[in-house]
């Protein structure tokens, strides 16, 4: 009978083998997908180059000013504004005139072209966001955008992702501040837990989740 | 008191012609194991190039998205889900004729079921490409699977769409595991008789070591009936969920009960109809005809009948309700997919599904193969007919008559349908040609040789 057998004795542990294979491969593939290729690897980080080495660390951080002094619709418009040269004019036809940098911005102001910034954070076009909306719900610069104020040049640290948004939507207390500390960059509460429930309740904060919220 | 009249009318055995054993297996067997007639190639090339139309299909659309198909407001559902719904209803013969009539030991089925079973598979794969593709961006197909993801998004469990994935895909397994767990005792068959190595390794492989001992058909039959048992819910729970894709929208003309019931039967009566079509073809080129007898024809015949007439009747009583509701709406859906635009292809329906099955009442139409060739080829016109009238008709009337529409197939939803006949004939080509394509194993279990009592029941 023996050298009837096709297959050795030993090959019958094969098909256990496979099986264990595939369903290794097919839980490796999901998980490769779900990590490496979700917003959270392939968008934080995003730092491109500016045309102008602006520095948020000096002004922002070093000078101290306002994020609202520069971006002044935060408050009132879906989209934060970035500054037209004008702003920066108020103190550069003063301050380091005499910077290569600098006399690109007088000669923007003089012609009138706007400087191209590169934008940095770009949710897609079916996803809907509303910077005021977030902004007077007590919702800070840094809970999106991270330490801005340490940064020589913006970079994304969030991932903007769905589940993201989600997170907070769904756990407002963990994030919520006084609508008075929504640009202090190094804000930090001493009970975040019981604060941000008692700040849940005083503004009445419940985000929503379903569908048309974001995607209308 | 037995009452069983032992005088009974004796009926003609199953399998004709007095075969042995040995015999039975060369009949069948031989198809498999001689060089392929040329007709075989000359098909062969024939399918396979209608396959490289579908996959050109699939391609141009996947480049260029949906804008290619006819689809548009307001009828946003078209040849896909008419394809798909007529795939699958087709797939519905095969568990029926391998579980439902094993369980009520209906020995007929013995020479049918393998060939059922196949077509089952080659169906379903077929349906299964439609909702496939249809989604536009088919790289996020997966959204239809409970797999994590950046969005945190789930799928939606109160959709009937997501039941039909599970429904669907878990038919095609169960049918596939129980059309394999049936071929195991005859892959081992061709493996012992075949003559070149390389068959002997394949075979051998897919044979998982069957060698027939009395330990192998203990645990074959047990798995056997575990498997009928747990398809046989599934015949009808299918088709149950693909109705529910349009009952449970609120649409007049899908929103009705009686769907569920009036799919399954179109579904069997489908799925018949297109065993038949094959089956008169094949016995005639493989010579099978003492397997595959007359008899089996008629008693697939009786089926399309019975399961015909209970879709007529379907037919009908959409009318009757959609009167008797007093909804003008309903109504008008109904008074409209009759007489309106498209009337031609609510007339093609009936007078396909409906009437030409009404022949089969007569025993001689019954049993004359070039009446049933033909009314076969009708019920599957009809019936994919029928999966159009349902969508396109309720959708081309809208609720406000500004945004009425008609609907017509671009070339590409055309050439998609036609090739996806190519896929489905290709790889029954190949079953053909590499499998057994009757259960030799379970047709001999019905042969007088295999009974007990077979040299002693005279007396
Ligand atoms: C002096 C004006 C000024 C101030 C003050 C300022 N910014 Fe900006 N900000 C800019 C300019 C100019 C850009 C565009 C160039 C760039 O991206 O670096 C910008 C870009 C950004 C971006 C990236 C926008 C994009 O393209 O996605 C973020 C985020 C941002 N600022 C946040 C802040 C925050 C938070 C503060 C307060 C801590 C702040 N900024 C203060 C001028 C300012
Ligand atoms: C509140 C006044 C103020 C405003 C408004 C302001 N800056 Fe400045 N900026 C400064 C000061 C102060 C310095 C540091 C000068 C030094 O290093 O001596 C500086 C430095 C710079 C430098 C570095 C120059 C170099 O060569 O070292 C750049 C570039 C610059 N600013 C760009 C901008 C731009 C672009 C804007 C508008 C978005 C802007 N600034 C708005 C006060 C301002
Ligand atoms: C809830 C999260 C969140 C908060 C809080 C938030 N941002 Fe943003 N910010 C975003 C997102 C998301 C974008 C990208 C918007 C888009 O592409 O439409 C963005 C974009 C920007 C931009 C680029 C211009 C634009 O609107 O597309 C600037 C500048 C900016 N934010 C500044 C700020 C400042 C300053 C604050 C605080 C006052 C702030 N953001 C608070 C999420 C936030
Ligand atoms: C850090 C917390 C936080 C994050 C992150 C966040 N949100 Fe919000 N969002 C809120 C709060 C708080 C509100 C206000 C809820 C209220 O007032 O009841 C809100 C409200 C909204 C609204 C307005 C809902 C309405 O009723 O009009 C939209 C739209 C929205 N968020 C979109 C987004 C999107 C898109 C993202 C991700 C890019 C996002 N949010 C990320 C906290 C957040
Ligand atoms: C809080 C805001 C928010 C809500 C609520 C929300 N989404 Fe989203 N959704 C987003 C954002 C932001 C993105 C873009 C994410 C990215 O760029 O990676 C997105 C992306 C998606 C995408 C991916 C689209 C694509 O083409 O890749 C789908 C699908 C989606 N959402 C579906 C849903 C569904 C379904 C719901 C309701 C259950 C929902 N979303 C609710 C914010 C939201």
């Amino acid at each position: 009978m023996s050298n009837k057998n096709i297959f050795p004795k030993w090959s019958n542990v094969i098909p256990g083998f496979v099986a264990a294979g595939l369903g290794l491969i097919g839980i490796s593939v999901i998980f490769v997908f779900w990590y490496w290729f979700s917003p959270k690897h392939l968008e934080v980080g995003y730092q491109p180059h500016q045309p102008i080495p602006y520095s948020h660390k000096l002004h922002a951080g070093e000078l101290g000013m306002d994020c609202r002094y520069c971006h002044f619709t935060v408050e009132k418009a879906t989209h934060a504004s970035i500054p037209p040269t004008e702003v920066c004019m108020n103190c550069h036809t003063t301050i380091k005139t005499d910077s290569p940098h600098i006399k690109k911005l007088t000669e923007s102001y003089e012609t009138g072209k706007p400087i191209e910034w590169v934008k940095v954070h770009q949710l897609p076009d079916y996803a809907y966001f509303d910077h005021s909306r977030h902004v007077n719900s007590g919702i800070g610069c840094a809970s999106c955008h991270g330490r801005v104020d340490k940064m020589e040049e913006v970079r994304q640290v969030e991932p903007l992702s769905m589940s993201w948004c989600l997170e907070c939507h769904r756990n407002v207390e963990d994030f919520v501040r006084p609508k008075d500390k929504i640009a202090e960059m190094d804000y930090h509460s001493e009970n975040q837990q019981v604060e941000g429930e008692f700040l849940k309740s005083l503004y009445k904060l419940a985000p929503r989740e379903d569908c048309t919220t974001c995607h209308r | 008191m037995d009452t069983t009249n032992k005088m009974d009318v004796k009926r003609p055995e199953l399998i004709q012609g007095n075969m042995s054993f040995e015999q039975l297996t060369d009949v069948v067997c031989k198809p498999v194991e001689d060089k392929a007639p040329k007709m075989w190639f000359i098909l062969m090339a024939g399918f396979s190039s209608l396959i490289c139309l579908l996959l050109a299909m699939i391609g141009y659309l996947v480049w260029d998205g949906v804008g290619v198909w006819g689809l548009n407001q307001p009828v946003g559902w078209g040849f896909a889900i008419v394809n798909f719904v007529f795939w699958v209803g087709i797939g519905h013969a095969g568990t029926l004729i391998s579980a439902i009539l094993f369980l009520f030991r209906q020995n007929w089925r013995t020479s049918i079921n393998r060939f059922a079973e196949a077509m089952t598979i080659f169906a379903v794969i077929c349906a299964l490409i439609f909702p496939g593709i249809h989604v536009g961006r088919i790289w996020l197909a997966y959204y239809m699977f409970p797999i994590p993801n950046s969005m945190a998004m789930w799928p939606n469990f109160s959709s009937p769409l997501l039941w039909d994935v599970f429904a669907v895909s878990t038919y095609f397994t169960v049918s596939l595991l129980f059309w394999y767990v049936g071929l195991i005792p005859d892959l081992a068959t061709l493996r012992d008789r075949s003559k070149t190595k390389v068959k002997r390794i394949v075979y051998g492989l897919f044979a998982l070591g069957w060698r027939g001992a009395n330990r192998h058909w203990q645990n074959y039959e047990r798995a056997y009936l575990i498997l009928a048992a747990i398809a046989t819910p599934l015949v009808l729970s299918v088709h149950s969920i693909v109705s529910f894709d349009f009952a449970v929208s609120q649409l007049p003309g899908w929103h009705t009960t009686i769907f569920p019931p009036y799919f399954v039967a179109g579904a069997i009566f489908s799925g018949f109809a297109m065993v038949l079509t094959l089956l008169i073809i094949a016995r005639e080129i493989f010579g099978m005809k003492n397997i595959v007898t007359i008899r089996h024809l008629e008693n697939m015949n009786k089926f399309i009948l019975a399961t015909g007439t209970m879709v007529g009747y379907a037919y009908a009583m959409e009318f009757f309700i959609a009167w008797y509701s007093g909804n003008p709406y309903e109504s008008f859906a109904f008074v409209n997919r009759a007489f309106g635009p498209y009337w031609w292809a609510y007339w093609i329906m009936v007078s396909c599904n409906v009437i030409s099955p009404q022949f089969f009442w007569f025993k001689k139409l019954r049993t004359s193969i070039p009446v049933m060739f033909v009314i076969s080829i009708f019920v599957n016109i009809g019936m994919w007919f029928e999966r159009f009238v349902i969508t396109v008709t309720s959708l081309h009337r809208d609720f406000l008559p500004s945004s009425w529409g008609y609907y017509s197939p671009t070339y590409v939803d055309v050439l998609t349908f036609v090739g996806s006949f190519g896929l489905f004939f290709t790889l029954f080509l190949l079953f053909l040609k590499y499998l057994p394509m009757i259960a030799i194993a379970e047709v001999k279990m019905i042969l007088p040789e295999a009974n007990p009592h077979h040299h002693g029941d005279e007396h």
